[in-house]
């Protein structure tokens, strides 16, 4: 399954507007928290997990989505919402804790969820496995056509609800996929000294169903494992669980200092960033033209930059708000 | 002791180290299991310098498996070991509460006393500053609540370490519970109060030991952790206001010091309870019953609780502000009872 070129302009398309957005959110978030980086301060305050170097993953699976598709994310969760098509505006007003947020400032930047397109994201390690699951079962039992993807990170297939998750999906053929962005760290520990397997996807063999690995970050390849894998769900085939090698630009959190890092690795991660790549393999095949690339370029920073002024202008929550919305 | 051992002050988190290493220093059964506790010495610094020194066997860097290393301490417990382990932040129990509250708490009653669990798991607790409703908890009432487990939650450094040689002696797991506005990391700010005088030997403070920290003749106001330094804040706004507040530190939930905390009501006739858990079926509560129950006659007023609603913990700062305890919600729960 190869995209065709209005599908991978579609694909740099997203992958920039994320990229972008990660960026100016990493210049919000450090406001007010400098010199001496405190983590209550500024107009953001928290962590913050970003996703700069990991947005193949988000745009090459989401590319075969629908509104209706389920998706839970992760901690580290802006690539995956932007591909999911969710609302740039109320989550950045979220991630700021404004009124106008997707939850009015409740849930913050791990706690996004926009029901219009089916998306949550949350903070607990292997966490949305299992709601994926029941989401596919859902769509199983109303007959409805639409697939459940649960996004992880290489350290999530660690926890015991990542392979309970699995059991059931793969007991009940339910129409779901797992997708596990291996960018090789949890925090600070390594795969190799977290991961009994050095690839995830043999894992899926005990809940059988198929498990695929690829290589090198590569929105194409993972545009098309996804696509196969999301339509034989979609035809009621079962789950499926791909992991996907990638890379994390940024640190674990905003203000790592990396310092668990081997030396030369940020230098060479870097020269494998997905985003340069694929932009030069775009001119080199003539699948678009540089015009047209820098206009999606263009209308990506526009889009980001209305995202962050939406959120600033949004006033700020009443503080009796916090007492609303426990129940419903 | 010389006058620089004296002088020594640090905070929780180096507090924590030191107890650690002098611990596993001179007890080889003792070793450590968690995330990132490595190289990288813990999210919080608890382990820092300790990999260096002890090794990757003693040290060990465990998977995201809260519920498998957890569980597995137990089992290290019962066969030998005393193992102390880090559940990064206390909103993750989660994943791996069935280790905790099913096992580790009721292995000694089930062998009837035979296989005791001498186990650390230490956790950090609270927030402040924006880190929202899975990740600013501290649900030391939840631990407390459960049969089986010491509770212990430091406010102060001196504390901090001779908690923790305490509750790795103790043959009982222990829950030790911190709380990153104490902690002494830059990048979460710290209340000053709990960096203070530290002996650099090791020294023990008896878990169920509550302390005293300021004596007042009017109103008892009882807490433990972070709390405690906003109860004396509030003590001394309510001095210049000329009501004289006795401020006490439970430092431990179980066992709880309950003659600390009746003798002081007993003498002031006043009560309240400062809490950074949700109020409702929780330690506010607990106390209160306690002042009820066993020094009714002293009472002069309805005893009065400052803790969270019952909401999760919200993510934009005027509603976490809203929800936390401060000086001035103890200073109003003050007069409520006067
Ligand atoms: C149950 C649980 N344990 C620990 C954490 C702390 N934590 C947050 S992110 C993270 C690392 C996650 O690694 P991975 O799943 O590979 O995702 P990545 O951060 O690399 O995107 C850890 C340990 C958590 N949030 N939840
Ligand atoms: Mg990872």
């Amino acid at each position: 399954m190869e995209p065709d070129a209005s599908q991978q302009l579609a694909m740099y398309k997203k992958m920039v507007t994320s990229r972008q957005y990660e960026d100016a959110i990493q210049g919000a978030y450090f406001e007010g928290k400098l010199p001496n980086f405190n983590m209550a301060n500024g107009p953001i305050p928290g962590e913050m997990h970003l996703s700069s170097g990991q947005e193949p993953c988000a745009a090459g699976v989401c590319a075969h989505l629908t509104n209706d598709d389920y998706v839970s994310a992760t901690h580290r969760a802006h690539h995956i919402a932007i591909a999911k098509g969710v609302d740039l505006e109320r989550m950045t007003a979220e991630i700021f804790g404004r009124v106008s947020g997707l939850s009015g400032g409740r849930g913050g930047h791990m706690h996004l969820f926009d029901t219009n397109v089916n998306f949550m994201s949350s903070g607990i390690v292997g966490e949305g496995i299992a709601p994926a699951v029941g989401a596919a079962l859902s769509f199983q039992m109303r007959g409805l056509p639409h697939v459940a993807v649960a996004f992880i990170g290489e350290g999530a297939a660690n926890q015991g609800a990542f392979h309970e998750s699995l059991n059931l999906a793969g007991l009940w053929k339910v129409p779901f996929v797992c997708i596990i962005e291996d960018n090789s760290y949890g925090i600070s520990v390594d795969k190799k000294r977290s991961t009994a397997v050095p690839r995830n996807d043999v894992r899926a063999a005990g809940y059988n169903m198929p498990g695929i690995y690829i290589e090198n970050n590569d929105p194409l390849s993972i545009y098309a494992a996804a696509g196969e894998a999301i339509d034989r769900a979609r035809k009621g085939g079962g789950p499926s669980l791909i992991e996907i090698e990638t890379f994390r630009l940024t640190g674990h959190f905003t203000g790592d200092p990396e310092t668990y890092r081997p030396e030369g690795e940020k230098e060479s991660i870097t020269k494998r960033d997905a985003l340069p790549l694929m932009r030069e393999r775009m001119i080199k095949n003539d699948v678009a033209a540089v015009a047209d690339i820098e206009a999606a370029e263009q209308s990506a920073s526009e889009t980001v930059a209305r995202a962050i002024a939406f959120a600033r202008a949004a006033p700020e929550p009443a503080p009796e708000e916090a007492l609303n919305m426990v129940f419903v | 002791m010389t006058k620089t051992t004296n002088a020594r002050k640090l905070t929780i988190s180096k507090a924590m180290a030191e107890a650690l290493g002098e611990a596993m220093d001179s007890d080889e059964r003792v070793f450590l299991m968690g995330e990132d506790i490595g190289k990288l010495g813990g999210a919080f610094g608890n382990t820092a310098g300790l990999y260096d020194r002890f090794g990757a066997k003693r040290v060990r860097d465990t998977p995201i498996s809260e519920t498998g290393f957890i569980g597995a301490a137990v089992g290290a417990a019962a066969c030998g070991m005393r193992p102390v382990v880090e559940l990064m932040f206390v909103d993750f129990f989660g994943v791996c509460m069935d280790a905790i509250y099913n096992l580790a708490a009721k292995n000694a009653y089930f062998s009837g006393g035979a296989q005791p669990v001498p186990m650390v798991l230490m956790s950090a607790i609270g927030g402040g500053y924006g880190d929202a409703g899975q990740h600013s908890q501290t649900l030391y009432g939840t631990f407390a609540h459960l049969p089986g487990m010491k509770v212990v939650a430091p406010s102060n450094a001196y504390d901090a370490k001779g908690l923790m040689h305490a509750a790795i002696k103790d043959d009982n797991p222990v829950i030790y519970l911190f709380h990153k506005a104490l902690h002494g990391l830059a990048w979460l700010g710290t209340t000053p109060g709990s960096i203070t005088h530290t002996p650099a030997e090791p020294y023990e403070v008896p878990l169920g030991k509550a302390a005293v920290l300021r004596e007042g003749s009017d109103v008892t106001i009882v807490g433990l952790s972070w709390p405690v330094h906003l109860a004396l804040a509030a003590a001394e706004d309510l001095a210049g206001q000329g009501v004289s507040a006795e401020v006490i530190d439970l430092r431990s939930l179980v066992p709880l010091d309950k003659e600390c905390v009746l003798n002081s009501v007993r003498k002031t006739g006043r009560l309240v309870v400062v809490d950074d858990d949700y109020q409702s079926f929780g330690v506010t509560g607990e106390i209160i019953a306690i002042a009820a129950n066993e020094a009714f006659g002293s009472l002069k007023a309805a005893p009065q609780r400052v803790a969270h609603p019952d909401i999760p913990v919200p993510f934009a700062r005027p509603m976490e502000q809203f929800a936390l305890p401060n000086k001035d919600k103890i200073v109003a729960s003050v007069h409520a009872t006067l």
